[in-house]
């Protein structure tokens, strides 16, 4: 069967085979938490503990404040240590509430779940929302604002994003493969949510063994598990439309305007958690992985250790860093140290050595539009960051500089290491700044 | 031949007439004294008066909407000669110029991290608030030198920018543009100046810096009226500024600087003697 694709995207060397096979494991827990009260897209939480607290694991340690918002909760259950502002994964100091684990690790009093038949969907909405689950492929946009589409948007397709085309993660992978049970639960809710709506699992082919296994388990039920080509950046929402439905997503619209809601896995995982067993997010898997540390690992983390915990799990670090990355290396960010905490969006740690980084000077465009190729959203990089570079926002703006998806394409295939993200990002936030201030 | 010239003669003779009468007809009236304000600014078009370059500046003058001492390149010889022009008194002002309040470039601060991105301040500020350990230190990537309209301003091999006092002519430009707040309006006629930016206590500047203020109060000991020290970082009062020199060999990191002996390290500008027109006009 031919696999299902979008136009444009790049191959990169994709290193899984360094944790692909290495089950999920739980993660030792730390003495000292540090959960930052941002860890979404939207407004972050305010904090509604003090130092001195004791706090049982799941219990609401940040509030949300307004509708693309979600609360944080306690990891573990121990003593509020002090909120104050730490070091965030951002690169700024970010307020946090710091827990010192009494090591009983006791679940707060949660009321028994109400079984799903008996659920609304309004219900089920906010049971997700109050269980703080946000987009866990790194975007961490809360997943209740996608789920409650308005009623003039009927939504007629959902899509479980398996796709994890970054090079290095195997988080998902190993989710799919190990927890295909708390996936399908979770796929049962969506489907409580949107009664009508075709369910598709969309995989990369590289992942042979786990198209099998949901195919197996799909069988006998509607659920459609489509192997995808393997590309970056197979698994960006838009991308991930066009490929299993052909539709596009206008310029500046969003996916529920083409009647599709996107979900990642371990998202879809987190849902069946939050309805079916009542139990808030406060955990997730992560893989750790790259040259620098001593073994890879998938992880089962809570959110809130700090990077430098996960280190010593994983047997230290065998060479000094160059590169500390939270996320993918294509999409991820650089962290300055290891003294930042992971978050609902940690999908990976990638930690790489000097010698993995291909650093080099930046010399002048020679037009030769790899980026343009490369361009999975059709835009012309090169021209954007032309004119980012001499703020001439208009002419930015009118090449669409704000459909880019910040996929790294244009940068990876640039033959002259132009920064070519950067660059549109830059002017990115500048016309969207101009467009406040209007 | 002849067709050729009567046809195109006759074309020409009737567009101008048809001309001649639009011009007389549908003429914009200008204020000459608009006209003669505009021959006395600088033309430079920088927008430091907050108008829409000179010819908006002189038509808000005329409009009595903008007070002649608006322009900070023409300075008070260019206010006196545009409140000649209407007739009103000239107010003084003290002429600024803009300083870059760092000394801290790549041999005397540290860095967080290797930064190879965009060679622009605004956008390595965006990546977890510039590779600079020293949170309110001059990044040295130019983004006010794009922005000065008079050359005035050059980064050092080493990554720091530096604003020539010869060529400032104070239109803030760069205070506009600067992401870190480091360029600050200063008094032409004081050359003295404290020259770092950063309140953090004196323990943790010497961490990630040789040459900044540790807020030691030295200099208040030395001079004090000439000097305050505000959350770990000292000032020159400007006010009182006569005697600030002397401190200039008391401080111990050496971040107070006389302009008069030189520009900071690796710096190509050669010590201008700014003209003290202060007192003057």
């Amino acid at each position: 069967m031919r696999q299902l694709t979008f136009a444009g995207g790049i191959h990169p060397p994709d290193n899984k085979e360094w944790s692909a096979d290495k089950p999920i494991e739980a993660c030792p827990l730390p003495a000292e938490f540090v959960v930052p009260l941002s860890q979404h897209i939207g407004a972050p939480a305010t904090p509604c503990v003090a130092a001195g607290d004791s706090v049982a694991r799941g219990q609401i340690i940040g509030e949300a404040h307004g509708f693309v918002s979600v609360p944080v909760h306690a990891p573990t259950s121990g003593e509020v240590v002090v909120v104050e502002p730490r070091p965030h994964p951002s690169g700024a100091l970010l307020p946090a509430v710091v827990i010192r684990a009494d090591g009983e690790d006791r679940w707060g009093d949660f009321p028994k779940p109400e079984p799903l038949s008996g659920l609304e969907p309004e219900d089920i909405v906010e049971q997700i929302r109050l269980a703080g689950v946000v987009g866990m492929g790194g975007a961490t946009f809360p997943a209740h604002v996608k789920l409650s589409p308005p009623a003039e948007k009927p939504i007629d397709t959902v899509i479980l994003n398996g796709v994890e085309c970054e090079p290095y993660l195997t988080a998902d992978h190993r989710l799919m493969l190990e927890e295909a049970d708390r996936l399908l639960d979770g796929v049962g809710v969506l489907q409580k949510i949107f009664p009508d709506a075709r369910v598709v699992i969309g995989i990369e082919a590289n992942k042979p063994d786990a198209i099998a296994h949901l195919q197996q388990r799909c069988a006998d039920s509607s659920v459609e598990v489509v192997p995808l080509e393997v590309k970056y950046p197979q698994g960006a929402e838009k991308q991930l439309i066009k490929a299993v439905t052909g539709r596009e997503v206008p310029s500046g619209g969003l996916p529920m305007d083409i009647g599709v809601v996107v979900q990642n896995v371990g998202t879809v995982a987190a849902i069946a958690d939050a309805v079916l067993r009542n139990l808030p997010l406060t955990e997730r898997v992560c893989t750790v992985t790259g040259s620098a540390i001593t073994e890879a690992k998938n992880l089962r983390i809570r959110i809130g250790i700090p990077l430098s915990h996960l280190v010593d799990v994983c047997g230290g670090l065998t060479a000094e860093p160059g590169k500390i990355i939270l996320g993918g290396p294509m999409m991820g960010a650089a962290q300055v140290g290891l003294d930042v905490p992971t978050t609902r969006g940690t999908s990976g740690l990638l930690l790489l050595t000097e010698t993995d980084l291909a650093l080099r000077e930046t010399e002048p465009c020679i037009r030769c539009a790899r980026c343009v190729q490369a361009c999975p959203a059709n835009l012309l990089p090169t021209t954007i960051a032309a004119y980012g570079r001499l703020d001439r926002l208009d002419e930015a703006e009118q090449y669409r500089a704000l459909d880019c998806i910040e996929c790294g394409c244009c940068s990876y295939s640039c033959p002259a290491a132009i920064p070519l993200v950067q660059t549109i990002r830059y002017a990115k936030a500048a016309i969207l700044a101009r467009k406040r201030s209007g | 031949m002849l067709a050729a010239i009567f046809s195109l003669g006759g074309i020409g003779l009737t567009a101008a007439v048809a001309l001649g009468f639009a011009a007389k007809k549908f003429a914009v009236e200008v204020d000459p004294r608009e006209l003669a304000i505009l021959e006395v600014l600088p033309s430079v078009n920088c927008g430091a008066c907050g108008y829409p370059g000179c010819a908006g500046f002189a038509k808000a003058l005329v409009a009595g909407k903008a007070e002649a001492n608006q322009c900070p390149p023409g300075g008070m010889e260019v206010a006196a000669r545009v409140a000649n022009i209407l007739g009103v008194e000239v107010v003084f002002k003290e002429p600024e110029i803009a300083a870059v309040m760092c000394q801290g470039d790549n041999t005397t601060a540290s860095n967080r991290y290797r930064y190879l991105g965009l060679t622009d301040c605004i956008a390595a500020q965006k990546l977890a608030g510039g590779p600079k350990i020293c949170p309110a230190g001059c990044l040295g990537l130019g983004t006010c030198v794009r922005a000065c309209p008079f050359d005035a301003i050059e980064i050092t091999a080493e990554g720091l920018a530096v604003i020539n006092r010869g060529k400032c002519t104070g239109c803030r430009k760069c205070v506009a543009v600067c992401p870190r707040q480091v360029i600050h309006m200063v008094p032409l006629k004081t050359s003295v100046h404290v020259l770092c930016n950063s309140h953090d206590k004196g323990a943790v500047v010497r961490k990630y810096c040789q040459i900044g203020c540790l807020g030691c109060h030295i200099c208040l000991k030395t001079v004090p009226d000439a000097y305050r020290v505000e959350n770990f970082l000292a000032r020159v009062n400007y006010e009182d500024a006569d005697e600030a020199k002397a401190a200039v060999a008391k401080c111990p990191t050496h971040c107070i600087r006389d302009f008069v002996d030189g520009y900071p390290v690796g710096s190509s500008f050669e010590p201008a003697v700014v003209p003290v027109k202060s007192d003057a006009a």
